[in-house]
């Protein structure tokens, strides 16, 4: 699986960030994630409230921080 | 009746009998001041934030930018600016915002409005202005900031400026149609919630700073001391007021408070509320911010068209007020 935060550096992204680790640590899978701070990358996505979340290349997420308890129930 | 009189009857009992300051003393007048603003301030931000962030769960930028495409000149530039009274603005947003409008095809004046209107109209500045000033003020303001977005935009959108934004801009090409995200009542109601919660513990030091300045030069400033140098017939303070609110980075909720005292002592209404919307609309982080999608002929044009209509406001407020 791979996982992608969405966003230009502000503070939510990296809380954003820090949940979605732990999520997957949680969940006990396998995935990557990664960040996409260039701005031109993050609006090929269509978003423009940040941070947002990105699974196999599909926005499921923008314009909030999740807690690692909703990112969870997106993961499954 | 002034719903707010039972609070007031609360903080003269509290000051005057539990602290037994004196009544009609500098002391404490001062006191009362500060605890009687504070209280009514903390409620209405209370009440505002939640309705207006309540609105804003329909008003996600990606669902704007669907509404405001294909939207031409005058009625776009209404639309625009009226949306912007709900949101926010931040220098993190903007960039993202003005690539995804130019992107859907929202003509560049509409999105000018919505960037003017966005700051210019704070929820935060109509509520402290209708605290401490009444509604009719803080209408006032609202109006005029609509008026200042959508004519600016308009005029904006005239002058065909389009060639100075970054070539880069356009080069964009959304490749993934975002699904809208739907949210039920409840979400709503938690985001509208967790915004109180989060504005509130921002702003709270300002406003409390702000207020405490503000009571200080309620209680001890003398009468009259900026009739002299800053009254009604001194025709350049509402420009340079202005010129330097620009450049001042603050939110609206240190700033009134401090105004509203110095309103008292003489500094008339126009300048003061000019001064005011210069610093929450314009500020250095937003135009540095701005510059990586405007080229910079066209962002001192952005500038200056806000500065002139900021400052008119001023001019007509002193003038009918």
């Amino acid at each position: 699986m791979k996982i992608k935060i969405l966003g230009s550096g502000c503070p939510n992204c990296k809380v954003l960030e820090a949940n979605a680790k732990k999520a997957v640590e949680e969940l006990k899978i396998k995935a990557s994630i990664g960040k996409v701070t260039d701005i031109a990358k993050i609006m090929e996505y269509g978003v423009m409230s940040t941070p947002a979340l990105v699974v196999n290349e599909k926005v499921v997420s923008y314009g909030r921080v999740l807690s690692p308890e909703e990112i969870k129930k997106l993961l499954k | 009746m002034d719903p707010f009189y039972p609070i007031q009857i609360f903080v003269n009992w509290l000051v005057y009998s539990l602290l037994s300051l004196k009544q009609g003393s500098i002391l404490g007048g001062a006191v009362n001041f500060f605890i009687y603003d504070s209280i009514k301030i903390f409620i209405l931000l209370a009440v505002i934030i939640f309705a207006v962030s309540y609105i804003r769960t329909y008003l996600a930028p990606e669902k704007v930018r669907k509404i405001l495409a294909k939207k031409f000149e005058i009625f776009g530039n209404m639309i625009a600016s009226t949306i912007g009274i709900f949101t926010p603005f931040c220098s993190c947003s903007a960039v993202p915002l003005f690539i995804g409008f130019v992107e859907s095809g929202v003509p560049l004046g509409v999105t000018f409005s919505y960037l003017i209107a966005a700051p210019l109209i704070n929820e935060i500045a109509a509520v402290l202005l209708w605290g401490l000033f009444g509604w009719k003020i803080a209408l006032l303001y609202i109006a005029s900031g609509w008026i200042i977005s959508v004519v600016a935009g308009f005029v904006l959108g005239r002058m065909h400026l389009e060639k100075y934004v970054e070539d880069y801009v356009y080069k964009i090409k959304i490749k993934q149609n975002l699904r809208l995200q739907k949210k039920s009542q409840k979400e709503r109601f938690r985001d509208a919630y967790g915004e109180v919660k989060s504005i509130i513990k921002k702003v709270f030091p300002y406003v409390l700073i702000g207020i405490g300045i503000g009571a200080f030069i309620h209680g001890y400033a003398p009468e009259n001391l900026l009739t002299e140098i800053a009254g009604k017939g001194k025709w350049w303070a509402v420009p340079i007021a202005v010129l330097i609110g620009v450049p001042l980075y603050s939110n609206a909720a240190g700033v009134i408070p401090i105004v509203s005292s110095l309103i008292e002592k003489g500094l008339p209404l126009g300048t003061a509320l000019a001064f005011m919307m210069a610093v929450v609309a314009l500020s250095l982080p937003e135009i540095i911010i701005l510059r990586k999608v405007l080229k910079t002929k066209l962002l001192i044009i952005y500038v200056a068209i806000v500065t002139v209509g900021i400052i008119f406001t001023g001019y007509l407020f002193n003038w009918i007020l």
